[in-house]
């Protein structure tokens, strides 16, 4: 079986799990809700404030939540013993990382978008006009959130209190994330509006170097 | 794991009087250079001093943890325990160096700039990366099997070292679009006072080789006492 063929099977059985409960989506949604909902009692979320504070906001929300709804990535296969099976296939071990990161890949980013205009309307921030560039940015984004919180999630899974620990190990290596996605967001939607090459450039580099990690390095976590 | 080979690294003294006589020497000659032969600061006076164990320790603090990114990708390469014992090891004695950092840097920034801290971009990535390697050491006592520990903390510490690039940077750019405080930019250094402050770096790698060896040789110890405790409760069966 090919990497791309098997990354797709794997990716394809996690959009599977997900869909038949759509749990996973659903309580990060809500979460991240709240957690905008508290935010909103931290400051004055007038216009002038929420461009100032929104797009950090925005961000710091996506993070949490990513760092909560990563969790069952392998725990689930721990739980129900599954990974051992996903092991024996006669494929790529990378592959099961590949597919996994592509579905918490497709699983945060369906987040965000939902999220987005939610965080428009109550911050009272106008995304229209600036929406390609800032779909662009939270991809980017969202591909280091993924590729790290992936390989994180079997690192934790491994672990006793695996729960308070993945925010722990995730949160701090994802720092460069949050300033770079914070600093283009808030780019995006300064008047003028305009698109940092600088932090685009950043953010893909990052996604590069996590990238390239796991794939070198990402295959041992696999192992009994 | 603990082989017959392992257990021989385990013969010798646990300490080398020689190479403590060597960077205690360094030490006396350092803190001699820092707080005597090197000229007074024009404007900050004495507690500019502090400056040359400060920078020296972060220096140092970088090497360890570039050696926990070595002992990580050598572990996963060749399986073999000790690349993780060197890397635990660094791990702490960087964590230990990069403490002194944190310490020192206020010490010197009250008097000089009137406040303890400030979220400039230097202070703010050494304390991002003082936490990244906490957080290495912490995932480290949640894994109890020392194969497992092993594989998850070199994929965790190869993660962690190649952030520190990303992490300096990413701050670095951030800091420099905002107003920026009084740190001193592009200042030079009298030709005295590099001498001085490669003293004390030579002194406090000293210091980090000799607390990485001891540090070994004790997570050495550990696994055959463990291996040698397993033995004994097959025995006993």
């Amino acid at each position: 079986m090919s990497f791309t063929h098997s990354t797709g099977t794997i990716l394809a059985k996690e959009l599977r799990t997900e869909f038949r409960s759509r749990e996973l989506l659903g309580t990060t949604v809500v979460f991240v809700l709240i957690v905008i909902v508290l935010f909103s009692f931290t400051f004055n979320p007038t216009s002038s404030e929420s461009r100032r504070f929104g797009p950090g906001l925005l961000w710091l929300a996506f993070l949490f939540a990513g760092s909560l709804m990563l969790q069952p990535s392998f725990l689930r296969e721990q739980t129900n013993d599954t990974l051992a099976a996903l092991r024996l296939a006669p494929i790529d071990p990378f592959s099961i990382l590949a597919g996994k990161m592509a579905a918490n890949f497709l699983f945060l980013l369906l987040v965000e978008l939902i999220l987005l205009p939610v965080f428009a309307v109550l911050y009272n921030i106008a995304i229209l006009p600036v929406l390609g560039p800032l779909v662009l940015v939270l991809a980017l984004g969202t591909v280091g959130l993924a590729t790290t919180g992936t390989v994180f999630s079997a690192v934790a899974a491994q672990a006793r209190l695996r729960e308070l620990l993945l925010p722990l190990l995730l949160l701090p290596v994802l720092a460069p994330v949050l300033v770079a996605s914070t600093e283009a967001t808030a780019g995006i939607l300064r008047d003028p509006s305009e698109l940092s090459p600088v932090w685009l450039t950043f953010l893909t580099a990052f996604d590069i170097v996590f990238l390239t990690a796991a794939w070198l390095f990402g295959e041992y976590l696999l192992e009994e | 794991m603990a082989g017959e080979s392992e257990s021989r690294t385990l013969s010798g003294p646990v300490i080398s009087w020689p190479s403590v006589m060597v960077v205690f020497l360094l030490l006396a000659a350092a803190s001699y250079g820092a707080l005597i032969q090197a000229p007074e600061e024009a404007t900050m006076g004495l507690v500019q001093r502090i400056f040359y164990f400060h920078v020296a320790s972060a220096w140092t603090g970088f090497v360890a943890f570039i050696m926990v990114f070595i002992g990580s990708v050598a572990f996963l390469r060749t399986r073999a325990l000790k690349w993780d014992w060197l890397s635990v090891a660094s791990a702490e004695v960087g964590v230990a160096f990069f403490t002194i950092v944190l310490v020192t840097g206020p010490i010197w920034a009250k008097p000089v700039w009137g406040i303890w801290w400030t979220w400039d971009a230097r202070l703010t990535s050494s304390f991002l990366l003082w936490v990244l390697f906490v957080s290495y050491l912490i995932l480290r006592t949640l894994v109890d099997e020392p194969e497992r520990r092993a594989m998850v903390s070199a994929v965790f510490g190869i993660f962690a070292t190649l952030d520190i690039p990303l992490v300096y940077f990413s701050i670095w750019w951030f800091r420099t679009q905002h107003p920026q405080p009084v740190i001193g930019g592009g200042g030079s250094l009298d030709g005295r006072m590099w001498r001085v402050l490669m003293l004390c770096w030579l002194a406090m790698l000293g210091v980090m080789t000799l607390l990485i060896r001891v540090r070994y040789r004790l997570e050495a110890m550990r696994t055959e006492v463990d291996a040698l405790r397993l033995e004994a409760a097959r025995h006993v069966r």
